[in-house]
């Protein structure tokens, strides 16, 4: 993607002045997304970005810069700002030697997204657009959209790495608005995977966009929610999010160390029901959350932070890690070349348990199933976390009934953990997310078999 | 930089004016710096200085519309999404209505929005604004030791719009502001909470303002416990109100309505909230930090007054919307460099009721003062206006602030929750993201806990 030779004269320039660190971020992210909404194909898009961040490490300071400036010049004059922004005291020359890593993909791509005919794109939203509208006389509106996006980057830091990664990722969304007396309802369905439009040889978009269509029906007849505490059981896949939330935010090095987390120093604890095994894995081929290297050029990893309940480990990105003499774990991400990196998840699952899912409904007297999340959101430093639920029913003696309006969940984090009372012997990954932290998004996945919290809140009506 | 001849402006025009004949053509290009400074445990964490260009060009042909950007001002890149923008355009399926905006006469507000000073400010200065918040907010309380960050934080853009319809558009704007997140602790219990101070110039920002926000938002929630579930009336400070506000705004927006995605579609005229309430989205109120000379399609902001004494006036519109609905563009365009303009609200405020914040939290005698809401995306559905979102607060008995409360929601619909409303404060108080909230009550809620 650029010069090695620039790229050392870079990194250079950068610890000019002095300085522990210094490395090179560069990214060329080609972009494109397609609409339907409302009847008809309303766009087109495409977009590039392109660009490099640097950034030097002083101590306990990181100064950083970035460019869409790749030219010599261009990479001098950032490399300088981030240099003085760490305001290093010493100075001197440092000999830097290169040394190129290549890093294993999790999986190839077959169709990069630039091989694909426009109208291919189109023409899926069209068939989406017809198979949700056909779901029912009710649905009234339907917006799909496709996206994809082909990242390529390049990190070198002083230390002397060189790596690179190609990371193409494939969307397609279905919102689908149905209308009765009783009001509009929404149903959204999607699918994402870090793979080029092969994604289409496997997943059929008109089942998506029924699914959609299904749960905006479902609801026009649904009952309100209900409100108090019960018992919730989370559907295979449906309730990724809840781990996300509940406690993988609260396992980042970052928020750990400056004690914004109720987990911190609880490594070796037992933290959860000893049913649950908690994993975060960006090797996981093909899903959102999967890379080669982290944006820091670590290389992705399966890292397991609760083994049986009991608490192993934390996720690192390079500053922590450093600053621990520990190795990292490839959790260091950032959106864009615009970005410094922080502590992240990739695709954070449970694995699968000892229990059968039809038992553990039929064994809750009742409570509410939760067939399909939302997104979600946790305060890390109390542990409480709300995330909304798109698709639920009520469990009545033992059995799902009546589906229920969205609503939100809350519970907290550290109690929830500890009172998974059952774990499922199915397994399957969530829908694709984007994880927001710190004004930055990132591609997450996440996944985990049916289990059961005894006592989570639902903040219903009814 | 000088304003005398926007180099922007001679970018954008130079793109529109490649427009072909039958075809049209507008590009949107801007360019932003920034700083920022993170302070941690008496040291600079972070220094982060930025600028960011890029272009956005639609080229509409046959009514047909198609988009690229790029994230560079480079004369390559910006030809080169000029060309995409026009192959993009043969996917798109033609809509009578789709155009680009055409100069409609209405005059530009006088607005000063360039912070001047703000770049002669040294950056030792701002790194020791951010340092000193830091020591301000860890020194004052002694159940307040730590932050999680402290920060300073800047910037400046300008942003210039160009059509072979004849718009030339270009207005610049900045702002900065201190935020900190506070940590308090105390009996083993740690709560989180963030203190703000934004205004357009360093010399608008308050260390003090910004420390004892974060320090008080975060202690007073120490000991905070779930409450039963119940219905009571909720007190909402203005930064909820603001909030609230701002989910109602995008159920207001033309192409909401258009596309059958609005609760309030077909309702102009008529009552939706109560008489209390009255509201309007105005960018060229100079005290909301969302002030904007021109809208993302170059035409002048104007105000937009969307509810009066609880009576739908009308919808945000941009010139498609506009066109569509048989209306007119309200200069509502909202949008960034990488994307087609949307329609949003910039502003939006609501006009003062009476009361100060004392005066109208005295009048509750049971409730729930909501200083925190959570799971807004999850939570709160727009079409459906079904509402449940996570709530921290303070009880109220008596009319006086008591105990703290966490992991509670509270839930209902945004149609509801409207026409309910039984105070409207006084107290304007206008937030970083540029809207104005007071203090208001809405009895009857459903609050869900233990």
């Amino acid at each position: 993607m650029l010069d090695h030779d620039l790229i050392r004269r870079t990194l250079t320039t950068a610890l000019r002045t002095g300085g522990e660190l210094a490395e090179i971020f560069v990214e060329d992210k080609a972009s494109s997304n397609a609409v339907f909404d409302d009847g008809k194909v309303e766009n087109l898009s495409s977009g590039r970005d392109r660009g490099a961040g640097i950034r030097v490490i002083v101590g306990d300071t990181t100064g950083f810069a970035h460019t869409a400036d790749l030219s010599e010049s261009g990479l001098a004059e950032a490399a300088e700002a981030a240099g003085a922004a760490a305001r290093s005291g010493g100075g001197g020359v440092q000999e830097i030697a290169l040394t190129r890593q290549d890093a294993p993909r999790p999986n190839d791509i077959a169709i990069f997204p630039e091989e694909v005919a426009k109208a291919r794109k189109v023409e899926l939203l069209r068939r989406a657009d017809q198979a949700a509208r056909s779901a029912g006389s009710s649905i009234t509106q339907v917006t799909a959209r496709y996206g994809d996006s082909r990242r390529r980057i390049l990190v070198a830091n002083s230390d002397g790495l060189l790596t690179e990664d190609d990371q193409v990722r494939t969307l397609f969304t279905v919102m689908a608005v149905a209308s009765a007396d009783t009001g509009m309802q929404t149903g959204y369905q999607s699918l994402g995977r870090t793979i080029g439009f092969e994604l289409f040889d496997t997943y059929d978009v008109e089942d998506l966009a029924r699914e959609a269509a299904e749960r905006a029906l479902l609801k026009l007849s649904a009952r309100p929610a209900p409100s108090g505490t019960m018992p919730v059981v989370m559907g295979p896949g449906g309730g990724g999010v809840l781990f996300h939330e509940a406690c993988g935010h609260g396992l980042e090095a970052d928020l750990v160390a400056k004690g914004a987390s109720v987990f911190a120093g609880r490594i070796g604890e037992q933290v959860a029901d000893p049913r649950i095994t908690l994993v975060d894995d960006g090797t996981m081929a093909e899903e959102w959350g999967a890379l080669a290297i982290d944006d820091e050029g670590s290389l992705a990893s399966r890292n397991v932070l609760i083994q049986d309940g009991i608490l192993t480990d934390y996720m690192w990105d390079l500053l922590r890690s450093r600053k621990e003499g520990r190795a990292r774990s490839g959790n260091g991400r950032r959106q864009s070349y615009k970005h410094l990196p922080m502590v992240r998840m990739t695709n954070t699952y449970v694995l699968a348990g000892p229990d059968d899912p039809a038992q553990i409904v039929a064994d809750t007297p009742s409570g509410v199933y939760v067939a399909h999340l939302g997104g979600g959101q946790v305060n890390t430093a109390t542990g409480d976390f709300v995330f909304g639920m798109t698709e639920a029913y009520l469990i009545e003696d033992g059995k799902i009934t009546e589906p229920i309006r969205e609503g939100n969940l809350i519970g907290n984090g550290p109690a929830v953990l500890a009172s998974i009372d059952a774990v499922g012997n199915d397994f399957a990954m969530g829908s694709p997310g984007m994880c927001g932290k710190d004004g930055q998004g990132v591609p997450v996945g996440d996944g985990i078999p049916t289990m059961r919290v005894p006592a989570l809140t639902i903040g219903g009506t009814a | 930089m000088t304003a005398a001849q926007p180099e922007l402006l001679d970018i954008a025009a130079r793109i529109a004016e490649m427009a072909s004949p039958g075809e049209q053509v507008e590009a949107y290009v801007a360019r932003s710096t920034s700083t920022s400074v993170k302070a941690y445990a008496g040291e600079v964490e972070s220094l982060t200085q930025a600028s960011s260009a890029g272009v956005g060009v639609r080229v509409i042909v046959d009514h047909r519309e198609g988009f690229a950007y790029a994230g560079t001002l480079d004369e390559g890149a910006v030809l080169e999404a000029l060309a995409e923008a026009r192959d993009n355009a043969q996917f798109g399926e033609p809509d009578e209505f789709n155009a680009l905006a055409e100069p409609d006469g209405v005059e530009v507000a006088d607005l000063d929005l360039w912070p001047a000073g703000l770049e002669h400010v040294a950056t030792a200065d701002k790194v020791a604004m951010a340092l000193e918040l830091e020591r301000v907010t860890t020194g004052r309380d002694p159940r307040v030791s730590a932050v999680r960050v402290a920060m300073f934080a800047d910037a400046r853009g300008e942003g210039a719009v160009a059509t072979s319809t004849g718009i030339r558009a270009w207005g610049r704007a900045g702002n900065c502001h201190l935020a900190v997140q506070a940590l308090a602790v105390h009996d083993g219990e740690t709560q989180i909470a963030a203190g703000l101070s934004v205004g357009r110039e360093v010399s608008d920002l308050s260390v003090e303002e910004a420390a004892s926000d974060a320090i008080l938002r975060a202690t007073r929630l120490l000991g905070s416990t779930k409450p039963a579930t119940q219905r009571l009336t909720l007190v909402f400070e203005p930064r909820m109100t603001a909030t609230i506000l701002g989910l109602v705004g995008g159920m207001l927006n033309g192409e909401a309505v258009l596309k059958g995605r609005s609760p309030f579609a077909g309702r102009v005229g008529e009552t939706i909230s109560s008489p209390l309430l009255t509201f309007v989205d105005d960018p060229t109120d100079p005290r909301s930090l969302g002030a904007e000379t021109h809208d993302g399609e170059g035409l002048a902001c104007r105000r937009n007054t969307l509810v009066v004494g609880g009576v739908l006036q009308g919808f945000l519109q941009n010139s498609y919307t506009g066109r569509r609905s048989g209306t007119a563009s309200t200069g509502s365009a909202q949008r960034g460099v990488a994307s087609t303009p949307g329609v949003g609200a910039a502003a939006l405020a609501v006009a003062p009721g009476s009361g100060t914040h004392e005066e109208v939290l005295g009048a509750v005698e049971h409730g729930l003062f909501v200083t925190s809401m959570a799971g807004l995306h999850s939570g709160v559905n727009p079409v459906s206006g079904d509402f449940s979102v996570g709530v921290e607060g303070l009880m109220v008995k008596g009319g006086e602030l008591a105990e703290p409360i966490r992991e509670a929601t509270i839930a209902s619909t945004l149609q509801r929750l409207l026409l309910d409303i039984s105070a409207v404060g006084a107290d304007l108080e206008w937030l970083p993201d540029g809207t104005g909230g007071v203090t208001l009550v809405i009895p009857d809620v459903a609050l869900s806990g233990s």
